[in-house]
């Protein structure tokens, strides 16, 4: 039996150990907003925070999440107000879709270790996700955005 | 009217209403829906794949209808050509051919509520007039809601002839709306068919052969059946002896070996215990349908390497080909010209790659067949599903999902019928999954291609003659009516191919993908021979296509054509000081309707060409949704720039040798441009499409750049890849 904090609920699993954290998500706990792309850690859409760290679940085998603290998308903000996701939706970056998640969650924890990045420091955050549609350049303007927004929201 | 319980409680309305318990919807015509208390629905057609046909399409719509936009909700439909149209997304073909149909619908559906406020008020229906879901009877001051009449107005027969709104009074389209789906996408909700859930739902993998011309021998599934959560393997075969494939019934493997488990790890653990014995398959025959009957194809059993491949390229380009279009005296002209200029290009296969891998859900019994995934034209799958499961279409019900990524490679259903096929085998609701090697390995590519150009100039450096002979496995790109054809005097397109087992599929712009990066090329070097500016080179022979066109079918309109280089020349600064700072190329093309042209320009990052900025300019018509169809240049742009330098699959005897992200590689964040400053050019044309034009010439303008940038021509896709050394001009 498992035990798992995700989103700060906590789920108790009876499964392999080695299960990849990722499928834990979506077929165990039904969190489906974290994507398989490649399953070898190639393409980000798989990306959660363990404890605040951007991991790739798709290669991170559940027990390592287990006591710690899992955040998928769906827990990135109870209202959908993040920042990044204001910032995302203000700029309309989304064709597909199915990348944006994980660029989300990576761009995450990019803004919370960097307040005000450069262009340099969101390529280099952001080399590990993968997006088909190339809406890469609305996704750097997003992060500039929403580093804005939460500069205002931190001098409230 | 289908009942689609299931997607009613999977796709949550956006603005938080429920849709499984709203009160009853009053249908007006196809599209649309009105509850007694105002609320409306609008029901997209054509399925989703990030082009956000699922915005644009009902805008259309509620532009006519007259409803206020913000507060619309927007549901996918489900198959339903006779109520919802042919349903097909793709050939950047959507806008085009509902732009009349939705507009007619929501027209129609205005004048039917206007009809019955009109009853229930004693009115003339002429004096009744609308705004933004209200109805209006100025002279008596009754006013009511839409909701209030729809009951009514739906029993009311849809007319037809009502006009639609002038273009100049619009206040949805052509005007930005946002993503009416951004919101679950940001948050996470269940979208796709990966993400698609059904009560008792099993996962099944398909193994299919390691490589092109192998198949299936025997298996021993002992181990993997030990497993707790696994229940079945088994084999399926998607068509019988005789099948009489249609165009998008591409399939690669006849027979798969399909694993049926619990959970989608438990499933792909259990593929590794299985122990499997392939074979050479040989020469097979497939039958395929056609307008003049049924015709035999044989399927090369070689097990294919790149390389022997190329030589065989090599072969072919010197033996006759097939004419396609002859314009004057080429041979001639060539005999007698004062310089000649030949090059050779070629590029690879590539695989789609959509975000999304393969996948579909189906529940399959003896009586009936429902399926859920992604797709983009249910309407040529349901001939086919019926025929594989020996079940009439009104048995059949197919619901589609939002795609994360089409680009074609969604049309050929395959893995559709292996997911039917697998349910009926298991009997039991079943999701089966491509993963990413199984995806990128399993084919349907863009084909291999080459092309070599020919130009004849005479002693004063005129154009005299231009000659095209376009190869591919296993077809050819050329498109001999396209540009410069209409402008050169002598003028000759041949084509030839060599048949593969390597299955090839409609990809971003099929063919074109490959000629305007080819073409595009060559005109720069012709222009750069005969002391031209590109752009001016263009515009010279455009000018002859319109003045004094030769030949005929010229299959472009040269003013528009035009249009767009003037524009990009204006916009990019064409002719002033950022040559100095940038490495520039240029392109322009025509293709699935719309014009377009890129200036791009390249800088060197860490060493190596970038491209930093991008200026293009695109005739579509009218502009529907302006800042989505702005993102879709840019989507395209990068896109572009990904494919020409890093894209391409390669084989050795057979196998793939890109089979995952970490092989074969795909453009990322830092290797994308800063800037793509999108211009459209106004005029109030109908609505062409924007899913692939933009593509094309950004392979032959990143060419053209790279010129600059390094001193050297570029023959060989992917860019990134050894170039060819080539002959003094």
């Amino acid at each position: 039996m498992i035990t798992l904090n995700i989103n700060k609920k906590t789920y108790h699993l009876d499964i392999d150990p080695n299960t990849p954290l990722l499928w834990v998500l979506r077929d165990h706990v039904g969190l489906v907003g974290t994507k398989y792309g490649c399953g070898v850690a190639q393409c980000g859409a798989c990306v959660v925070h363990l404890n605040g760290e951007a991991v790739r679940s798709c290669v991170t085998k559940v027990s390592r999440a287990e006591g710690e603290k899992v955040v998928t998308i769906e827990g990135l903000s109870a209202t959908n107000t993040h920042p990044l996701q204001k910032a995302w939706l203000e700029l309309d970056v989304s064709q597909c879709g199915y990348c944006q998640a994980g660029q989300i969650m990576s761009a995450a924890v990019l803004l919370k270790e960097n307040k005000k990045p450069t262009d340099q420091d969101i390529d280099d955050a952001m080399a590990g996700n993968i997006c088909r549609c190339g809406t890469y350049l609305r996704i750097r303007e997003a992060i500039h955005l929403a580093s804005e927004l939460q500069g205002k929201e931190n001098s409230k | 009217m289908i009942q689609f319980s299931a997607l009613a409680k999977f796709g949550l309305a956006e603005r938080g209403i429920d849709t499984a318990v709203a009160a009853e919807w009053s249908e007006l015509t196809g599209y649309i829906k009105i509850t007694a208390d105002n609320i409306v629905k609008i029901i997209c057609p054509n399925p989703e794949f990030g082009q956000n046909v699922m915005t644009s399409l009902p805008m259309m719509v509620a532009e006519e209808l007259d409803v206020n936009w913000k507060e619309v909700i927007v549901e996918m439909g489900p198959h339903d050509n006779a109520k919802l149209g042919p349903q097909f997304t793709g050939g950047s073909n959507s806008m085009r051919m509902y732009w009349k149909p939705l507009r007619e619908a929501g027209a129609a559906a205005r004048n039917m509520l206007m009809q019955a406020a009109a009853q229930t008020w004693t009115v003339p229906v002429e004096e009744v007039t609308t705004k933004a879901g209200l109805l209006y009877h100025e002279k008596s001051g009754k006013t009511g809601k839409y909701g209030d009449f729809a009951s009514k107005a739906a029993a009311i027969p849809v007319p037809k002839g009502v006009k639609v709104k002038d273009i100049k009074n619009f206040n949805v389209v052509r005007h930005s709306q946002k993503n009416v789906e951004g919101t679950k996408i940001i948050s996470g909700k269940p979208l796709f068919g990966l993400d698609y859930k059904h009560e008792g739902m099993l996962i099944a993998m398909a193994v299919h052969p390691p490589a092109f011309g192998m198949k299936l021998k025997s298996f021993d599934a002992s181990q993997a059946l030990k497993m707790p959560g696994i229940k079945d393997v088994f084999t399926i075969k998607l068509y019988e002896e005789g099948f009489e494939q249609g165009g998008f019934d591409t399939r690669t493997f006849n027979v798969l070996l399909a694993v049926v488990g619990k959970t989608t790890w438990e499933v792909m653990q259990a593929r590794k215990k299985l122990a499997i014995e392939w074979e050479p398959a040989g020469d097979s025959k497939d039958i395929m349908q056609g307008r003049g009957g049924k015709r035999e194809v044989i399927v090369p059993g070689e097990l294919e390497s790149t390389d022997k491949q190329l030589e065989k390229m090599r072969e072919y380009a010197g033996k006759p080909a097939q004419q396609l279009r002859k314009d004057g005296d080429p041979e001639t002209a060539f005999k007698n010209a004062a310089q000649i200029i030949e090059r050779t290009y070629n590029a690879p296969f590539l695989a789609h790659n959509c975000m999304e891998p393969m996948n579909f859900f189906a529940h399959v019994t003896d009586e009936k067949a429902l399926v859920v995934g992604p797709l983009q034209a249910p309407g040529w799958t349901e001939p086919t599903l019926s025929k594989i499961l020996k079940l009439p279409a009104d048995k059949i019900e197919i619901q589609m999902t939002r795609m994360g990524g089409g680009f074609g490679r969604r049309a050929y259903a395959h893995y559709l019928m292996e997911a039917a096929l697998i349910s009926k085998k298991a009997k039991a609701p079943v999701k089966l999954i491509y993963s990413r090697e199984d995806d990128t390995t399993y084919g349907i590519y863009r084909p291999m291609y080459t092309a070599t150009y020919r130009a004849a100039l005479d002693a004063n450096k005129n154009l005299t003659a231009f000659h095209v002979k376009g190869g591919g496995i296993p077809e050819n790109a050329i498109h001999p009516n396209r540009f410069p054809a209409g402008a050169v005097d002598n003028y000759l397109a041949e084509g030839w191919e060599i048949p593969s087992n390597i299955t090839i599929g409609a990809f971003r712009a099929p063919r074109s993908n490959f000629n305007a990066a080819a073409e595009q090329s060559f005109l720069d070097e012709l222009a750069e021979a005969m002391g031209k500016d590109p752009i001016d080179f263009r515009l010279e022979l455009l000018k002859r296509a319109k003045e004094n066109p030769v030949g005929k079918n010229n299959d472009y309109d040269a003013d528009r054509y035009a249009g767009v280089l003037k524009l990009v020349k204006e916009k990019s600064g064409w002719n002033g000081p950022e040559h100095e700072k940038f490495s520039r190329g240029v392109a322009a093309y025509f293709c699935h309707n719309s014009y377009a042209a890129h200036v791009v320009d390249m800088t060197t990052k860490e060493g190596l060409p970038y491209v930093e900025r991008v200026f293009s300019a695109i005739d579509c018509g009218i502009v529907i949704n302006p800042d989505a169809a702005t993102n879709m240049v840019q989507g395209a742009v990068v896109d572009g720039i990904g494919n020409a330098l890093y894209g391409g699959l390669t084989h050795k005897n057979g196998i793939v040798e890109q089979n995952n992200f970490h092989s074969y590689r795909i453009i990322r964040m830092h290797e994308a441009p800063k800037k793509v400053d999108v211009h459209f050019v106004q005029n109030d044309i109908d609505p062409t499409g924007l899913g692939e034009p933009p593509f094309p010439p950004v392979f032959g303008a990143v060419a053209n750049a790279l010129y600059k940038s390094t001193g050297r021509r570029y023959y060989q896709q992917p860019f990134s890849s050894p170039q060819p050394e080539i002959p003094a001009v």
